[in-house]
């Protein structure tokens, strides 16, 4: 029964990744070629929101669910892994039109050919774990 | 109900997206779809090869519940609460995407030139498709996370890292939007 409460969270981030058409290949295509305000209102809004929001859960020392304090790990300080991590990522990211979230939620909206992005997905971490101590980080 | 049937503003949209975040940090947890891809590797047996992929994966187990109403979301909201309303593109994305060979942008979530079957069994199909999962699923580890552990969780944290993981997601973006795919769909 715990994990109902992230079942449903789930439920609700696919609904609203739908209907937003975050999910679409379009979206991100008009996203990376400037032409549309849409993307950039959805993360703009969604970070300006979540600044605040981190900023109150902070503040006013909000625990969690279970009583605990709540915390966020810091990321590691670094620039090369997040410049050159990013990049690749970003490549992927504009021929795919879409991130890891919209590949599971699109596999719910009948696109089953998303299952090979995912399998290529996967793959890509794995051979990211072969190679992590050979990589500049 | 009408305007829940309709796509939704970026205004509406972006706050849910928020309270998403909000809610898995209010149950102790945190937004980050690629971990999902890490712990996959390790059911399957990935410890083996590295030392990145020992960990106890059913620690995970509440992501890959997060995951499953994902695929449950998508599904409620294609087949219950859409109306079939066409994506409302700019009409310069439009025509740009007819000069590459895109036909009835918009009309569906995703091109069907490259995720129809027919066309993701081509041999360049499957290449696109493969390439795109491989650089998405090696990027994200290499970059410590993607759109949600990064755009949305690490920026809203005020996290230095993540800006230039978003920078380089940008500059990965506009090299494949602008250079790369005029060269592999022309």
């Amino acid at each position: 029964m715990k994990f109902i409460k992230f079942l449903f969270v789930g439920i609700f981030f696919g609904i609203v990744l739908v209907k937003s058409e975050a999910v679409s290949w379009y979206r991100i295509y008009e996203m990376f070629k400037f032409q549309s305000f849409h993307m950039y209102g959805i993360i703009g809004s969604a970070v300006v929101l979540g600044i605040i929001s981190i900023w109150a859960l902070k503040k006013f020392k909000v625990k969690s669910i279970e009583g605990n304090e709540i915390k966020l790990m810091p990321k590691d300080k670094s620039f090369i892994r997040y410049i050159l991590g990013g990049s690749i990522f970003g490549l992927g990211w504009a021929l795919a039109g879409a991130c890891p979230g919209p590949m599971y939620i699109l596999i719910g909206t009948g696109v089953y050919s998303m299952l090979i992005v995912i399998a290529a997905a996967v793959l890509g971490t794995f051979v990211y774990g072969l190679l992590k101590n050979k990589l500049p980080h | 109900m009408d305007s829940i049937l309709q796509p939704w503003p970026w205004y509406v949209s972006g706050p849910l997206i928020t309270l998403v975040m909000i809610f898995l940090i209010y149950f102790g947890k945190t937004f980050g779809m690629s971990s999902n891809l890490r712990t996959l590797c390790t059911i399957g047996g990935a410890g083996k090869y590295s030392d990145f992929f020992r960990f106890d994966w059913k620690a995970q187990k509440w992501n890959l519940t997060v995951v499953l109403g994902a695929i449950i979301g998508g599904f409620i909201a294609v087949n219950f609460l859409s109306d079939g309303s066409a994506i409302d593109l700019n009409p310069e994305t439009i025509k740009d995407l007819q000069e590459l060979g895109f036909n009835n942008a918009g009309s569906t979530l995703l091109p069907g030139e490259i995720y129809d079957w027919d066309n993701a069994l081509s041999i360049k199909g499957l290449a696109i498709l493969i390439i795109a999962g491989f650089l998405v699923g090696f990027g994200t580890r290499y970059a410590g996370g993607c759109t949600s552990g990064h755009a949305i969780t690490g920026l809203s944290n005020l996290q230095l890292p993540s800006l230039i993981a978003v920078i380089g997601f940008f500059i990965g973006g506009l090299l494949m939007t602008h250079l790369l795919l005029p060269l592999i769909f022309a």
